[in-house]
């Protein structure tokens, strides 16, 4: 564990320090680049703001109404076929629409049946493994201004599908033998 | 697509709260996410103006184009639309660095610098076939050490906090085989329809 904790306190300023010393040893202006670039990113955070706050409104009313808790409890058989044990479905659904309820149902499962169950593992292997489909393509595509998303939705939401049955799979050899 | 999906979210939510009078939940959510979208923005924007101004640095010493030089061969099977040297290709190896390493908050702005630059090698409002490889590999997410997962297993008194780590590497990298997969299908679905 205690190298774990140390590679990730130590590799960003270690990042920060190797960056500023190796533009320093090729002549860039270096404060004056920093601050040239960051300006960019002003601009950027504030071009995204509609995006983010359409799709957190529409996200956070689908959550507050129990629609999506209907949701879950409609989909549930179906992935329940797929061999994706009933626990963890909510998990499933919820991780490519909104990552900080995914992290929620992560949080409530492991309390629930304690991290070092089956469940607390499968959870723990879901959460890490994939990540906010909705989200991560309202940023990108949003702050570069794309309008038709061609098939990347399709892609996101299948690798998702791929993501959790691999989970499911890899956990019960891993685990349960 | 996209548009569906918003309104489908939002629709079958309010309609949902008609019948099981939730409405005063949906009231408090409105306003209380429009206000975290807009905390989230403030908090990028820390981070965005960090992690741009800091690469712009590296981008102006050649780093980018030495770590993409590096990784070339991989980089143009997986991206053949983008020239070969192309700053596209600096920002995209970046942005899977910090995702490997878990510093999802370095990686979000050097992704964006990623579609910016794809951006520019296809002007239109329609996303490109690299767009969407790039967007594939983001979305299935390869993390070597899922930070948050194990600060929550240590929270509950794990035995073994870190034992999950194998087991994401595994189901990312199936995960990411997967997106990559899926992707190459639709392109070539894509290609025969045209």
């Amino acid at each position: 564990m205690s190298w774990i904790t140390m590679i990730s306190t130590w590799i960003i300023p270690f990042i920060i320090l190797f960056v500023l010393l190796f533009g320093t040893w090729k002549k860039v202006p270096t404060y004056e680049t920093f601050v040239e670039g960051g300006k960019e990113g002003v601009k950027m955070a504030f071009s995204l703001l509609p995006f983010l706050l359409g799709m957190m409104v529409s996200i956070s009313i689908f959550r507050a109404s129990g629609a999506m808790d209907a949701f879950v409890a409609l989909l549930s058989p179906f992935l329940q076929i797929l061999g994706i044990p009933g626990e963890i479905v909510p998990l499933a659904l919820t991780r490519p629409i909104s990552g900080t309820a995914a992290l929620a149902v992560t949080t409530d499962l492991i309390k629930e049946f304690g991290p070092d169950s089956f469940i607390g593992r499968l959870a723990s292997t879901m959460q890490g493994s994939t990540d906010t489909t909705l989200y991560i393509l309202t940023v990108y595509f949003g702050a570069v201004g794309i309008k038709k998303m061609g098939d990347a939705l399709k892609v996101g939401l299948m690798a998702d599908l791929i993501g959790i049955i691999a989970s499911v799979i890899i956990c019960t050899y891993v685990f349960s033998l | 697509m996209v548009n569906y999906i918003w309104v489908f979210l939002a629709a079958s939510g309010i309609i949902y709260a008609m019948w099981n009078g939730t409405m005063d939940e949906v009231n408090e959510a409105i306003f209380n996410s429009a206000d975290d979208a807009v905390m989230l923005t403030i908090s990028l924007i820390s981070v965005l103006v960090f992690w741009l101004g800091l690469m712009k640095i590296a981008e102006e010493a050649g780093l980018l184009k030495r770590l993409s030089r590096l990784f070339e061969p991989i980089l143009k099977k997986l991206f053949p639309d983008i020239p070969a040297k192309h700053p596209a290709m600096g920002y995209i190896l970046s942005n899977f660095t910090a995702n490997l390493f878990g510093l999802g908050n370095a990686a979000t702005p050097l992704g964006i610098k990623a579609m910016q630059e794809m951006k520019k090698l296809n002007p239109s409002d329609e996303a490109s076939r690299s767009m969407i490889t790039f967007l594939a590999l983001n979305t299935s997410s390869v993390t070597l050490i899922p930070t948050t997962v194990i600060a929550i297993r240590m929270q509950y008194d794990s035995v073994s906090p870190t034992e999950i780590v194998g087991t994401t590497i595994m189901a990312t990298s199936i995960s990411t085989i997967g997106a990559l997969l899926v992707d190459r299908f639709f392109y070539f679905r894509r290609v025969r329809r045209k």
